[in-house]
């Protein structure tokens, strides 16, 4: 933080930042900046030609991302991938999928073992598609890097306007100007996001090792994006396909509602009747969405027996084999009669955080969204790498809290050096026989510390950050020593 | 008068009485006993023992309450559970096809156990799981582990063999154990079942330190009901009674208690091939059941398809059976005991052999039909099973049954199922596949394949291996896990011409299995027993693991926690805590600005 700051380039720091004829419509003409992009808006909708500058990086960003999957296709790497157990789950693998088909094809009932996991939905996609397997999850992924896109464009958009209401309301303190978000550091974060979803290794792996992740992304994405652009009916069934893929997206019911209750400007407060009404309306909507996708599953196979064979397995844990998760070891190792006990509580934590992120971040659901996502990617029975990717495609989204950010860095090498020791220490134990289980699951401890850490200290940065914006930058204490901020 | 009339009715109420009991004790049973002593290609000598106890009543019709040959706890045991046929199976040691040639009658490694009820039945799992508890009580072996993670139902391999008025497969039930271990306490329960238990006759020769110093031991129960026609004594399978008037047939249960021993006395270093009972049971035979109705012993002397006589048994036999076996011409050296010429020379019978001139290598044409399996891969996260099936017949192909049992923790994915013959995918004609359920049912896959003549097959599938919870286990996880011997039967065809045998002449086990028409014969052979690897946690971790797996989750919410619940504020200056405090007043009193 600066020591110091002139009243004075604070003033025109503000309006530069904000760089809108609302103050003085004279600054217009100077900045070169919002001359080219008139208007109010933070993101998108600057014309064509703006849409087509943008376009351009995106489409390069998709070529090298098609590029890299379809080199690795063809390498030798695509089988090794696909045994990793960082990549595929028992919910998700691709193996899992092509046995569901034979047993299909066999005349067997593919949920009368305990093989495959995927949902009726999967299977009469890949039914016609099996052959395309490889072309079906690169355009997978390049949708969901759109989608995403595309939603990003319109967050910031929207951000834009907040920024400019509550500064007009005079929310913000005058001294927090230099944390306000101006146009120019939010013109390139939809393409981040893009960015670090296609070309995040993890993606990379989890496409290559055709796991049906990839899928429940895409739908989360289009979800974000129906949410987004304020579509409660495309939100709703989104998040209904999402929470039938893998039930754990049930969770983000609460932030979408937020957010489309904030786009609506209808306050979140019990007395109101359009809250309550909304409310019903789109969790009518939701379930309706939801009933009726079961019920299509039912008529698909002509049996309810998809839905212990997915959610009762989802939810009670019979599979331990490895993965990046918490459960594995830990029910390995359990005794018996604990087991359903510690079963409960661990399921308990993906929907635990849910009310109380709401309450606190009921005027940030977006971010409420990304903690809820990466809470469910901790928590979730059968996480793999895929869904990790997912939140953090969403990081760029909030660079602007990276000043506050504690111990960025050595998360970041833990995080690193945790994916980079996975396949060494399985080696050593499943192979070399050299090491014990033990060995694996001290990384995996260690990568979701890590991760639990790594979305902590963005919560508090995000935090600090609105406390700052409320309060000024430059707390002075009533003894005029230095400040000292503490969570109370 | 009166009284006269009285006792005169009571006299012949009695001799009514007395008559009935004179009729019910006409004996409906018999006892026959047979051993098969016949030298094996590899120098090997094997034994193998047969009593059947014949009984010509319906043990599930009527309340039988007398037993006289036939042993009373598995009578009762049948005619609870309303069983038709049960197979049980306790064997030590492999059947080795490759050397030792097909086997009259083989059993897989471990315990089997099969078994038809009644189509009566309403709870077949239940009184499964009873019949397998009560089993493991007589015959002191572990079959009350048991359960549905080893119990199959098998669409097509194992048939009703006698009385089966049920071809519903679901009321038959298959396990095996392979990881049981036959030993003595096995022995003597089997024994007690024998009417003239180890006393008299044949079974005198069943000592159990001569039988487990054995490479391969095997003894079994077999307890299958035929229909017997009255008149010739012929008895029929269930097929064919729906051609004959059943008006003519009874019912009849045989009791088939069955011991088969490979001595290993030639390949374990004394070089001789020569063999006498006393050497090898060290015992001889004096005299035969009491309650036998036949009592043989059969010596195979056959030339394998050489001219001269190689063979040399004393005492000379009575007399000799020409049969063909299994598509192989057998000659058999028969001695009876219950003919009193036996024993004329000597009070005790001990059957020597000698071979004329010493063998060097006798080359064994390959059985017909036989298998072997194995796993390969590394690591303990994949493998693969691979099965090779070989039809050594010159000229005729054959289909042939394979029957596969895998545990749920190798978890099989099918559409990795390959079968190559001759570098040509072969497809099976009749598949059936039923995945395994975790904890719960294991993995089946029947399959009829097509064996062209003179080839090798090689079927393979490939297994993910699963992590279990440290109490699913054995006690020594390290040693691997054993997945059953895969079942394969088949009706071979038989390169010489049979003929329909005469039932009691010829010996043993042509009878068990009856051949449908004199071209080609029953075989059921069973593959290895294969012994995995899966990874295993560390087992002395559970407190460990628990607590430092908790810790992360209270991380998690720990940190939540305090971000949900508390807001920022600036930390004002306080008048610091006690130590503080005093600290300052010491400050005070020593005069120095406090802190």
């Amino acid at each position: 933080m600066p020591d110091s700051h002139p009243s004075a380039t604070k003033a025109a720091a503000a309006q530069r930042v904000l760089g809108l004829g609302v103050f003085s419509p004279s600054f217009r003409g100077r900045d070169p900046f919002l001359r080219a992009r008139p208007g109010t808006t933070g993101g998108a909708g600057r014309g064509p030609s703006a849409a087509a500058k943008m376009a351009a990086p995106l489409v390069l960003v998709l070529l090298v991302a098609v590029t890299v999957r379809a080199v690795l296709y063809r390498s030798s790497l695509a089988a090794l991938i696909s045994d990793r157990v960082e990549v595929a789950s028992p919910l998700n693998a691709w193996k899992r999928v092509v046995e569901g088909l034979a047993l299909l094809d066999l005349g067997v009932s593919p949920y009368s073992g305990d093989v495959f996991h995927e949902t009726p939905l999967i299977i009469y996609l890949f039914h016609f598609l099996v052959d395309y397997a490889e072309l079906v999850f690169m355009i997978t992924d390049i949708l969901t890097a759109v989608a995403l896109y595309l939603a990003i464009q319109d967050y910031n958009k929207v951000l834009f306007k907040k920024q400019k209401l509550l500064i007009e309301l005079n929310k913000y303190a005058p001294d927090a100007t230099e944390l306000i978000q101006t146009p120019m550091e939010m013109y390139y974060i939809p393409l981040k996001v893009a960015l670090f979803y296609l070309l995040n290794p993890y993606t990379v792996m989890s496409c290559v090792a055709k796991s049906t992740c990839a899928i429940n992304n895409a739908v989360i994405a289009f979800f974000i994006l129906a949410t987004i652009k304020g579509s409660a009916f495309l939100s709703a069934i989104f998040l209904a396909v999402a929470t039938y893929q893998s039930l754990y997206p049930l969770t983000l019911f609460a932030p979408a509602l937020l957010y489309l209750l904030q786009r609506q400007f209808i306050p979140v407060k019990i007395k109101n009747k359009d809250f309550w009404l909304y409310t019903m309306q789109y969790t009518g909507l939701y379930l309706g969405s939801l009933i009726v996708i079961i019920c299509l599953s039912f008529f698909l196979l002509n049996s309810w027996d998809f839905i212990p064979s997915v959610y009762g397995f989802i939810l009670s844990v019979p599979d331990l084999t490895p993965n990046v998760g918490l459960f594995w070891y830990f029910f390995a190792e359990m005794f018996e009669h604990f087991s359903l006990f510690f079963v409960c509580v661990f399921q308990i934590n993906v929907f635990f955080y849910t009310i109380p992120l709401a309450v606190k971040l009921k005027e940030h659901p977006m971010f409420f969204m990304f903690v809820q996502l990466a809470i469910i990617s901790i928590f979730k029975s059968y996480p793999t790498v895929g869904d990790i990717a997912l939140y953090m495609a969403f990081l760029p989204l909030w660079s602007h809290l990276y000043q506050f950010l504690r111990n960025v860095f050595i998360l970041s090498c833990v995080l690193i050096v945790c994916s980079l020791l996975f396949p060494v220490l399985w080696h050593l134990w499943i192979y070399a026989g050299s090491a014990n289980s033990n060995f694996y699951y001290a990384i995996t401890l260690t990568f979701n510390v890590g991760q639990i850490l790594l979305i902590s200290d963005y919560f508090y940065a995000y935090l600090q950050r609105e406390y700052y914006l409320t309060h000024g930058i430059f707390l002075i204490r009533k003894d005029r020593t230095d400040p000292m901020l503490v969570l109370k | 008068m009166g009284e006269m009339g009285m006792e005169l009715v009571k006299l012949l109420l009695l001799l009514g009485l007395a008559e009935a009991a004179v009729e019910a004790e006409v004996p409906r049973d018999s006892l026959q006993e047979e051993l098969l002593l016949s030298p094996l290609p590899s120098g090997d000598l094997s034994a193998t023992f047969q009593f059947r106890t014949r009984w010509d009543s319906d043990l599930q019709r009527e309340g039988v309450s007398h037993y006289r040959l036939f042993p009373k706890a598995l009578g009762q045991l049948i005619s609870k559970y309303s069983v038709c046929e049960l197979h049980l199976s306790l064997t030590q040691g492999f059947w080795r096809t490759r050397s030792w040639g097909q086997p009259s009658l083989q059993a897989p490694a471990g315990a089997e156990l099969w078994v038809w009820f009644q189509d009566s039945v309403s709870d077949v799992d239940k009184a499964w799981k009873d019949l397998s508890n009560i089993l493991s009580g007589i015959f002191c072996a572990s079959l009350n582990f048991i359960d549905s993670t080893n119990t199959v139902t098998p669409t097509a391999s194992f048939k009703p063999l006698g009385l089966a008025n049920v071809t519903d497969h679901r009321f038959l039930r298959y396990a095996a154990l392979p990881r049981e271990v036959v030993c003595t306490e096995n022995l003597t329960p089997w024994k007690k079942l024998l009417p003239c238990s180890s006393k008299a006759g044949l079974a005198v020769l069943l000592k159990a330190e001569r039988l487990f110093h054995s490479s391969y031991h095997s003894q079994a129960v077999h307890v299958p009901s035929w229909w017997f026609s009255q008149r010739s004594e012929k008895k029929y399978p269930q097929f064919i009674i729906f051609k004959t008037d059943a008006s003519c047939l009874s019912v009849s249960w045989e009791l088939r208690q069955t011991l088969t021993v490979v001595f290993d006395s030639f390949a374990s270093g004394h070089g001789k091939k020569d063999w006498s009972l006393f050497k090898i049971f060290s015992r001889t035979l004096t005299e035969a059941c009491p309650l036998s109705s036949q009592s043989k012993v059969y010596v195979d002397i056959s030339s394998r398809g050489q001219e001269k006589e190689l063979l040399d048994v004393s005492p000379a036999p009575l007399s000799i059976h020409e049969a063909v076996v299994q598509g192989d011409r057998r000659t058999y050296a028969v001695y009876d005991l219950l003919n009193p010429a036996l024993f004329n020379g000597s009070r005790s019978l001990n059957v020597q052999l000698k071979w004329k001139r010493p063998q060097d290598g006798l080359d064994l044409p390959a059985p017909v039909l036989h298998a072997q399996r194995y796993v390969s891969g590394y690591g303990l996260q994949t493998g693969e099973i691979s099965t090779l099936v070989y039809n050594t017949h010159p000229y005729r192909a054959f289909p042939v049954l394979l029957l596969e049992t895998v545990p749920w923790y190798l978890r099989l994915y099918i559409h990795t199922l390959s079968i190559i013959t001759k570098g040509k995918e072969n497809k099976p004609s009749y598949i059936h596949y039923q995945p395994a359920q975790d904890r719960r049912q294991p993995h089946l896959l029947e399959m009829l394949i097509q064996l062209p003549a003179n080839s090798v097959t090689k079927i393979t599938i490939q297994f993910e291996r699963a992590l279990l919870k440290w109490t699913e286990y054995t006690p020594d996880p390290n040693h691997g896990f054993y997945v059953s011997s895969s079942v394969l039967s088949s009706l071979v065809p038989s390169i010489i011409a049979m003929k329909e045998e005469e039932e009691d002449l010829s010996p043993l086990f042509t009878s068990l299995f009856p051949s449908s028409d004199g071209s080609s014969y029953f075989v059921r052979l069973y593959t290895e027993p294969l012994l995995v690897n899966l990874p295993t946690p560390d087992f002395s971790m559970p407190y460990n693991v628990i607590c430092l797996t908790c810790t992360v989750v209270a991380v998690c919410y720990g940190s939540f926690y305090n971000l949900l619940t508390r807001t920022f504020q600036i930390e004002e200056p306080n008048r610091g805590g006690l130590a503080k405090r005093l600290a300052n007043i010491i400050r005070k009193i020593r005069g120095v600005p406090p802190l």
